[in-house]
């Protein structure tokens, strides 16, 4: 399989499984944590948070990635401040491509986290805490694995979302070969050129085959949780 | 280890107010639904807060409104048997009966083995919550509060979502544990047959209020109750002749119930309905009724259109019901001896 893929191209999708896995990895507690919030929470404000969390959904990527680029970019007040303190540098790097991914996909990893927890019994939480279970430990060895199904299921959707995101990505950090090029930018840039048609189909069918595979896991994933629910 | 309860909740238009303190091994609240006794143990259990009062086991206070004392439900160490028994569908039944030793040291009420046996479930053991039955489910939920070390055990109609069939399976092994174990149990229930069989402690709750508070034998015929039970009386087990009818002798006269699986001088309560009892004066001569108990009245009152007469069967009280006219006829006054025909006597079936 390696000789069908030039070398660039390998680093277009190897690049776009790291940007997509660290997206996921590191917006999922903060996933967790939000989803607690808003199926559980009661507080002024609240409705203002998930407006916040839900705008990535329904604004232009585009949109996204100036806001990202404004704030995060060197002289903007995120960006700059982040820079100065720990010399991380987001703008135009991949990890400013997997920070645009992960709040694209945040949207969706935090319902499907949401949903699940709403469905959960409170009163096996109360149960567990007659038991001896403090918050804490009533959270990770009830709440959280009652979870499982929707974190499972905002993973992959979020992951999916992240190895499709394009308008962010590429306002937010630019197409640069080797460091912020995914494969649809790569697309974008071999269809841009003439006689890169070729390799923009290769890319094509690749990124369908990570694509379907997503969805193959997630529908796995959804068939298990209503038999574990049937039974 | 004493449960002492005094407090006050208003709910919407429901107002609570109780006090009472647990003078026996297994101590019932008794009421009909809605009157109070879930949000009574939910109190005990930590999870719900009450208005005002004090709540403590023992030494130890649970809570204390003006101390400004609440102690937090996993600190309390109660066990709590919900009505629909919750167990954790993501664990075995084995993982659902260690859960509370996760977070609690110290000598348990009874190690693991011997729950498992006492309850019969040992093998469910490796099974999820899901392939249980009701009367299963129950019974590991009863297991897995003994297993947490709890000094309490609140039992919440344990028995109210699950049909006669599986009461019947499960009734026994209450019936071992409040015999088998020193724990205080604080059972709600409102099925009379199941606190007369297993509780020594009644406290009847209506409307957020306690109407009468004592042993279980005496507690139903105080005045002022709605007199449908006439009471309980305890007697012992004689025989089963070949007619399928066991005989129980009780000190004023014996009294016959269709045929009791129980060794032979074991102890039982039965339940008499106070319209199920009918007073003669004297030796009722060649009837149907076999249940004979010599009585003395000691209190008359009226009731609506009929006369609740309070009986003294051999130091236990029973209160009848009978109509105007039959009270005069027979001359009905206190210390008038008559004999009492009890037409059912109602035993939890097995």
């Amino acid at each position: 399989m390696a000789e069908i893929f030039t070398a660039e191209e390998w680093t277009a999708i190897a690049l776009s499984l790291r940007v997509a896995c660290v997206a996921v990895v590191a917006s999922l507690p903060l996933g967790i944590a939000v989803a607690l919030l808003l199926a559980r929470g009661r507080f002024p404000g609240r409705t203002l948070l998930s407006a916040v969390v839900h705008l990535p959904l329904v604004m232009p990527p585009v949109v996204t990635g100036f806001l990202l680029l404004l704030a995060f970019g060197r002289k903007g007040p995120v960006g700059a401040f982040l820079d100065e303190h720990f010399g991380i540098v987001l703008a135009f790097r991949w990890t400013g491509a997997a920070l645009a991914c992960a709040v694209m996909g945040f949207p969706l990893m935090v319902r499907a986290i949401a949903l699940s927890i709403e469905a959960i019994d409170t009163r096996l939480e109360q149960a567990a805490s007659t038991l001896g279970a403090g918050r804490i430990a009533v959270f990770l060895t009830v709440t959280l694995p009652l979870a499982l199904p929707g974190i499972l299921a905002g993973t992959v959707l979020s992951f999916a979302r992240a190895l499709g995101e394009f308008g962010a990505t590429i306002t937010f950090v630019s197409n640069i070969p080797g460091e912020t090029q995914t494969i649809p930018s790569a697309i974008y840039s071999l269809i841009q050129t003439p006689g890169g048609d070729g390799a923009a189909l290769r890319l094509t069918a690749m990124s369908v085959a990570i694509s379907l595979g997503a969805l193959l896991v997630s529908e796995a994933i959804a068939r298990r949780a209503r038999r574990e629910e049937a039974r | 280890m004493n449960l002492v309860v005094d407090i006050g909740k208003r709910l919407g238009g429901f107002d609570l107010a109780v006090r009472f303190e647990q003078t026996g091994r297994v101590t019932a609240l008794y009421g009909p639904s809605g009157s109070g006794k879930t949000t009574i143990v939910n109190c005990v259990a930590g999870l719900v807060r009450p208005d005002r009062g004090r709540i403590a086991l023992g030494e130890i206070v649970l809570f204390d409104a003006d101390a400004g004392i609440d102690l937090a439900p996993h600190r309390r160490r109660v066990g709590y048997v919900f009505q629909d028994a919750r167990l954790f569908p993501h664990l075995s039944v084995r993982a659902n009966l260690s859960y509370g030793g996760w977070f609690r040291r110290g000598a348990p009420v009874a190690d693991f083995a011997g729950i498992v046996d006492l309850l019969g479930i040992g093998p469910l053991l490796d099974r999820r919550p899901r392939d249980l039955s009701g009367g299963e489910k129950q019974r590991v939920a009863i297991g897995r509060a003994l297993l947490a070390h709890p000094r309490l055990l609140l039992m919440d109609e344990p028995l109210a979502a699950l049909d006669r069939g599986r009461r019947a399976e499960i009734l026994p092994y209450l019936e071992r544990l409040a015999d088998g174990m020193t724990l205080p149990i604080l059972y709600v229930s409102h099925a009379i047959e199941e606190v007369a069989r297993l509780a020594d402690q009644g406290v009847i709750i209506e409307a957020g209020k306690i109407v009468a508070d004592g042993p279980i034998d005496r507690v139903f015929a105080r005045e002022g109750r709605d007199h449908a039970i006439g009471g309980i009386l305890s007697a012992r087990v004689i025989a089963t002749d070949a007619d399928g009818v066991t005989a129980l002798a009780h000190a004023d006269g014996r009294l016959y119930v269709p045929r009791l699986l129980k060794p032979v001088g074991s102890e039982v309560r039965v339940v008499i309905r106070a319209r199920d009892i009918a007073l003669v004066l004297g030796e009722p001569g060649i009837i149907s009724i076999r249940n004979r108990l010599a009585a003395l009245v000691t209190s008359l009152a009226e009731d609506g259109d009929e006369i609740a007469v309070t009986l003294d069967v051999a130091g236990t009280p029973l209160v009848a019901r009978v109509t105007r006219g039959g009270a005069r006829e027979l001359g009905l006054a206190p210390g008038v001896a008559v004999t009492a025909l009890i037409k059912a006597v109602a035993l939890e079936e097995r």
